[in-house]
């Protein structure tokens, strides 16, 4: 994708990612580019190493080698203030939701407001007021984060992402733990923010039926391999044996190697 | 990978040995960084618009400090009943009971006051700052302050310490006047002496050093607390069972710390 010209330039661009965890390569020369007001899906099953590739893209982790590059800037690059800038034009929903235990949800959602700006109390107020607006969670300002069910965890944390006014919006597995109701809810929420605010949104997920109903374009990820990136018809249509196994939710045989086998097996025993 | 024989025991003895020291040695360096970065947030945060919190290091003094109030009062003043009878037994034998004054005042604030102190609040705060560290990097708290471009040290490790070096200090002083108190009060008992004369021969021996020496001690623990507590809390993995190990771990780490830490400055500053 990247190669093609584009009109503008990629919000965010993974080129050639390898990253390791001790001695295992977890990630394998992966290239992804995300545009302007897209939502993108970035699909795979336990073990793909999606979760790795998102905490790369938050910079939380530093890659063995290659670059990423969020809204035009390779974070490796950057000083801890310059990162600290550009990530508060970034929001992120957490699996759990990640919410501060210790403040009421209408001081988590305060929180980015109260660090990175010098708006008066009133105004705070009233942003504060809106973002739960979005989320459909308006009057539980002063709930504490463990008397919200899950879903509402999951929105809370939401309005906590966009407090700022994001330009990219990050989501860890929005539907993890969530009933199939509450989950379409989450969907619609993540569509509608991108109708009302043009923010760019990359999700990870594992669930099919989510990543075709809000995917403009889904990348698949399995071992540590992009296998394909593509408009949710190309995904559909792909008859990739990985593809068609991630689909049809099959027990993939890993091929076993006689020698490798006994050798795990006897190993560091005298 | 490199297949790899059956090793004999010294081989696996020096290389555990090397990777413990390699571990200690790395977890040492990352309590300094830890450290000087949140010195470096509370001298420069305010000039790059980010203070740390006034109102959040006001919590944990409540936290640390306030609270820990009534059991460093009683605590102290055990301690110091328990000099006073072992003082007096020991004395008995040479005849010098009345100098058990000396031996209260000498040993609660160069030595007793600070350490029960230091223990106290290890068992409290130090597993308390665990806990909630821990806690909130499994449920990927601190992550969420890091990608909102809040730097977790700032925010969450410099108002503890700075709680912990105005407090533990104060508390140590606290405990100091209970302890001679409790020291005065048994020697009223067994000695039949009046505890105004115990106070002013307790003040006639006690010189701003001694004093000094034991606030000097509380505040390196203070700081050895914190850190302890801190580096342990955002290690934490392998969920709540892990929190729980973490938390016990952080005590006894902190524990032997203080006392290693107190011996060699007792050696030094006695010198």
């Amino acid at each position: 994708m990247s190669a093609q010209a584009q009109p503008v330039a990629p919000v965010i661009e993974v080129r050639d990612l390898v990253t390791h965890y001790g001695m295992r390569r977890i990630l394998h020369d992966i290239n992804l580019s995300v545009q302007p007001g897209e939502i993108m899906v970035i699909m795979g099953s336990s073990g793909s190493g999606k979760t790795t590739l998102l905490n790369h893209m938050l910079g939380l982790t530093r890659p063995s080698s290659g670059q990423i590059l969020l809204l035009g800037r390779d974070i490796a690059a950057l000083s801890g203030t310059e990162l600290n800038n550009l990530r508060r034009q970034i929001g992120v929903t957490f699996q759990g939701g990640a919410l501060f235990s210790s403040m009421t949800v209408g001081e988590n959602v305060q929180l980015p407001l109260r660090e990175h700006t010098q708006l008066d109390e009133n105004t705070i107020q009233i942003m504060t007021r809106m973002k739960l607006e979005i989320v459909n969670l308006a009057g539980f300002e002063h709930f504490m984060p463990s008397e919200l069910s899950g879903g509402m965890a999951k929105r809370a944390a939401v309005a906590r992402a966009i407090a700022m006014d994001p330009k990219l919006l990050f989501f860890d597995e929005p539907s993890a733990g969530l009933d199939p109701v509450v989950s379409a809810g989450l969907d619609e929420l993540i569509l509608r923010l991108r109708r009302a605010m043009n923010i760019t949104i990359v999700v990870v997920t594992h669930e099919l039926q989510s990543a075709f109903k809000i995917a403009d374009r889904i990348t698949m990820l399995d071992h540590g391999q992009v296998v394909m990136t593509g408009t949710v018809d190309e995904v559909r249509a792909a008859k990739d044996e990985h593809m068609q196994h991630l689909f049809n939710r099959l027990r993939e045989e890993v091929p076993v190697d006689a020698d490798e086998y006994l050798q795990r097996l006897t190993e560091d025993i005298e | 990978m490199v297949a790899e024989r059956a090793r004999p025991g010294l081989y696996r003895f020096t290389d555990a040995v090397g990777r413990v020291t390699v571990a200690s040695i790395a977890q040492i360096g990352y309590a300094c960084a830890l450290f000087f970065e949140s010195l470096y947030w509370l001298i420069s945060g305010p000039r790059r618009r980010q203070p740390v919190s006034l109102s959040s290091t006001a919590v944990e003094m409540m936290k640390i400090g306030v609270q820990a109030i009534p059991i460093t009062a009683i605590l102290s003043l055990s301690v110091g009943i328990m000099i006073a009878i072992q003082g007096i037994y020991t004395l008995r034998d040479f005849g010098a009971e009345a100098r058990v004054v000396d031996a209260i005042a000498m040993s609660i604030t160069r030595e007793f006051g600070a350490l029960i102190t230091a223990f106290l609040v290890a068992g409290r705060s130090g597993s308390a700052i665990t806990a909630q560290l821990g806690s909130m990097r499994i449920s990927q708290e601190i992550d969420a302050l890091q990608v909102m471009g809040i730097n977790p040290v700032r925010y969450l490790v410099a108002p503890l310490l700075i709680a912990m070096l105005v407090m533990l200090p104060c508390l140590t002083l606290l405990a100091d006047l209970m302890g001679i108190l409790g020291g005065g009060l048994f020697c009223g008992y067994e000695l039949h002496m009046d505890l105004s004369s115990y106070l002013q021969r307790s003040l006639d021996i006690l010189n701003a050093n001694d004093i000094i020496q034991g606030l000097l001690k509380s505040a390196v623990f203070a700081v050895l607390i914190t850190l302890v507590g801190v580096i342990n809390g955002f290690a934490v993995t392998g969920g709540a069972s892990g929190v729980g190990k973490a938390t016990t771990h952080s005590v006894v780490a902190s524990i032997s710390a203080i006392i290693i830490a107190d011996m060699i400055f007792t050696f030094f500053l006695n010198r």
